[in-house]
């Protein structure tokens, strides 16, 4: 049913029609509008025969879902940021117990310096925990996303992470198609678990495990996200006979034919991109643009294949990796270790800095004339940093960056309104 | 008569030695680990210590709550000595449906299970989760707080061995002061654990108001399955902390265990009481009380107290003050018992 809707209202839904039995909730910014819709659900019994669990930390509300999921159970949580580190050490071990939860991230930055808003650096922190991670580029991609997830996530006996924008997907107002209960319950069937507690036939899950098979169980986790490969496009295509509109699958191509220089992003940004994309082949630049869906596993092959007509790869990418550069520019890399051409790292958006349509055309424009270097910062207030640099360099005691900063801009602030007074 | 009065009908002194055979109780009092249908949710071949408390506490443990929940139960550990020395791969003691998530989250992990049960249908299906003291009253003190304002339908044993033993011995906020452990070094001034400090785990869990918390000691293991015979008996939240001592962390004979655990009630220091809703409804007197030296000097990681020629009269007279307190608190001493 067509829905204009707030973006976490309609994952609540589409997580209620998937029947989740145990949901474990933990509020934090900008997830908890799921989680709270969700309860709603819960509580005015729309969702029946679900567990809603409000817990005392992301730790615990992940841990819950383990226990639930290891008993049977279809188990969902949403958590976003901080939480996603402070669940870290469970994150790895629901991937490790190969236990089928589906969690929503609401992507948001990570501190410190706190900050609510938008970036990848929490999916990124937890990328090779062994969980499945899907990227939603509009609200309605979410939505499908995690009916397929579900899917996805039982039929491997491995957890997925659906990936949505924090406030750009969240909280915005979009028109999106909500399926019907019949609809979903003819997409998905109830879980059957492949391992379960159970005193009938009682077994240890989570031994401890020494050298001598360590490697072949880590090896087996793998080999699950080498699955989820064909898996993804299957089930992507299921949904296509099902729902009739194609949603997920690994990556989605935009105008790559004859394009010199290619885009790669992650998410809802992809939405900038392609109008970007849509003015500059206006203007005669031959420009394209890949939305990668599917992060973990990583599609090398499709990729591969998506930017082999490509000069030039300009890789738009909301996380950073300090002493390095780009995380998904890196795995962008390994797809064209095999024909190699310049993959251009632009760090772009973090903690929800605004990637404007006219920078994204200026880093476009310099690449496809060879002026990008590999790692960009887009829009960074280069003076800015420069005068911190320097001032740290002066003097021992140069005090807390950040707050230097926003000093350092509330001042020059000032000085434009004294200057528009005068 | 209930099942609960005849065990108190018992005299545990006939042989002198304050244990009792089970050749001398009726069968209805006879120890659910006398039975031929125990359940050996922990089997033989396991790698715990020789005079391991905690293999023993939870082997009685846990058979006493396979027997109270028809066989229907599940167990979630956390990582510790007990989840280490029962599963190295490809090996499992476990007779029972068992699941290790993590060091810090068996209680919320238990919360899962508990949740999921219900839902599927199978409310007969218990849920035990259990832990060491540093799994319980250090890293997952959040989770088993959480646990507790919830209300959980989960039975959490800790197994106290006042120390994190599985890592080497290092200091819990459940060793008790002047103990030596690697973290707490027998030098200085102040050799051991800080006074003062540390968590009293089973108030905490009473100031929560959950149905039912208990103390036990494996050395009275009758009383200690009777214990979780109770606890299995009422629904919520649960929590039953036994003192296990360990040998190799405590520097005491294997063949001491039960004597040490038995020392430490008698001396004071850790009082076996149950409580309902948060007030204290039954305490265990103690019959004939010994002083805390009694307790303390079997034990290595006290010999600093008691250097030839410099006795630590003044931090052994704070620890007796400790266990003559708990002694007014809980109203320990037995009529007629002599100090």
């Amino acid at each position: 049913m067509l829905k204009q809707v707030e973006g976490s209202v309609a994952v609540a839904e589409a997580v209620a029609l998937c029947r989740p039995e145990v949901v474990c909730a933990y509020p934090i910014t900008p997830q908890t509008h799921i989680v709270e819709g969700v309860g709603a659900l819960v509580k005015s019994g729309a969702l029946e025969n679900c567990e809603f669990i409000n817990v005392e930390s992301e730790f615990a509300a992940l841990s819950v879902a383990i226990g639930a999921s290891a008993a049977g159970a279809r188990a969902y949580t949403a958590t976003a940021s901080q939480g996603i580190l402070f669940m870290a050490e469970a994150v790895y071990n629901a991937a490790g117990l190969g236990l089928p939860i589906v969690m929503t991230v609401g992507n948001r930055a990570i501190g410190a310096p706190i900050n609510i808003w938008n970036d990848h650096t929490d999916a990124m922190s937890v990328k090779d925990a062994g969980w499945i991670q899907l990227f939603a580029e509009t609200n309605q991609e979410a939505v499908d996303l995690h009916i397929q997830a579900f899917r996805l996530a039982e039929e491997l006996s491995c957890p997925v992470m659906v990936c949505m924008d924090g406030f750009i997907l969240t909280h915005a107002y979009e028109r999106v198609d909500v399926p019907s209960q019949e609809e979903v319950d003819a997409f998905l069937p109830p879980y059957d678990p492949v391992q379960v507690l159970d005193p009938a036939d009682p077994y240890s899950i989570g031994a401890m495990v020494g050298p001598d098979a360590f490697t072949e169980v880590r090896y087996l986790a793998h080999d699950k996200q080498l699955q989820a490969l064909q898996l993804i496009p299957e089930i992507a295509s299921v949904f296509k006979d099902v729902f009739g509109r194609e949603s997920g699958g690994l990556l989605h191509a935009y105008r790559t034919e004859g394009a010199e220089t290619i885009v790669v992003a992650l998410g809802s940004v992809n939405g900038t991109i392609k109008e970007v994309v849509d003015a500059m082949r206006e203007d005669g630049t031959a420009v394209g643009s890949v939305s990668i869906c599917s992060f973990r596993p990583f599609p090398l092959a499709e990729l591969k294949a998506a930017l082999a007509g490509a000069r030039n790869i300009v890789v738009v990418e909301k996380s950073l990796a300090p002493g390095l550069g780009g995380v998904v520019a890196s795995n962008v890399r390994m797809a064209m270790q095999e024909t190699p051409r310049p993959v251009h790292t632009v760090i772009a958006g973090l903690g929800g800095r605004p990637i404007t349509t006219a920078s994204i055309r200026r880093v476009v424009t310099a690449a496809t004339a060879g002026d990008l270097p590999d790692v960009h910062f887009l829009d960074l207030d280069e003076a800015v940093v420069a005068q911190e640099i320097a001032r740290a360099k002066a003097t021992r005691r140069s005090g807390p960056a950040a707050e230097n900063i926003l000093k350092h801009l509330a001042s020059a602030k000032s000085t434009d309104n004294a200057g528009a007074l005068s | 008569m209930t099942e609960e009065s005849a065990l108190q009908r018992v005299k545990f002194y006939q042989t002198g030695t304050h244990t009792v055979g089970n050749r001398l109780m009726d069968d209805a009092a006879r120890s659910v680990q006398a039975s031929m249908d125990r359940s050996n949710a922990i089997t033989s071949g396991h790698r715990a210590c020789q005079g391991c408390g905690e293999a023993l506490g939870a082997r009685y443990a846990l058979d006493t709550a396979m027997q109270a929940a028809g066989g229907q139960l599940v167990a979630v550990n956390a990582t510790g000595c007990l989840e280490v020395f029962t599963t190295p791969y490809p090996e499992t003691s476990w007779q029972i449906p068992w699941l290790h998530s993590l060091f810090g989250n068996a209680p919320a992990v238990a919360t899962g299970v508990a949740a999921a049960m219900r839902r599927k249908g199978r409310d007969k299906v218990k849920v035990v989760a259990q832990g060491g003291d540093g799994g319980t009253t250090d890293i997952g003190f959040g989770c088993l707080s959480g646990m507790f304002e919830r209300n959980d339908d989960v039975l959490y044993i800790c197994y106290d061995n006042e120390a994190y033993m599985n890592t080497g011995v290092q200091r819990s906020s459940a060793t008790p002061p002047a103990a030596r452990t690697a973290t707490t070094p027998a030098l200085g001034d102040a050799p051991g654990n800080v006074f003062g400090t540390g968590k009293n785990m089973p108030l905490i869990a009473m100031a929560h108001n959950i149905p039912y918390v208990a103390t036990a000691s494996v050395a009275d293991l009758h009383d200690l399955e009777a214990k979780v015979t109770r606890a299995m008996s009422v629904s919520g939240s649960r929590y039953i902390h036994i003192m296990v001592p360990c040998p190799l962390g405590w520097g005491s004979a294997p063949c001491d265990t039960i004597r040490i655990a038995r020392l430490a009630v008698a001396c004071g220091l850790f009082p076996l009481f149950e409580a309902e809703q948060g007030e204290v409804v039954r305490i265990s007197k103690i019959r004939r009380p010994v002083p805390v030296e009694d307790y303390l000097r079997p034990q290595r990681r006290f010999a600093h107290l008691f250097k030839k020629g410099h006795e630590d009269k003044k931090r052994l007279a704070v620890i007796q003050r400790m266990a003559d307190s708990n002694i007014s608190r809980f109203d320990l001493l037995a009529e007629g018992g002599t100090s």
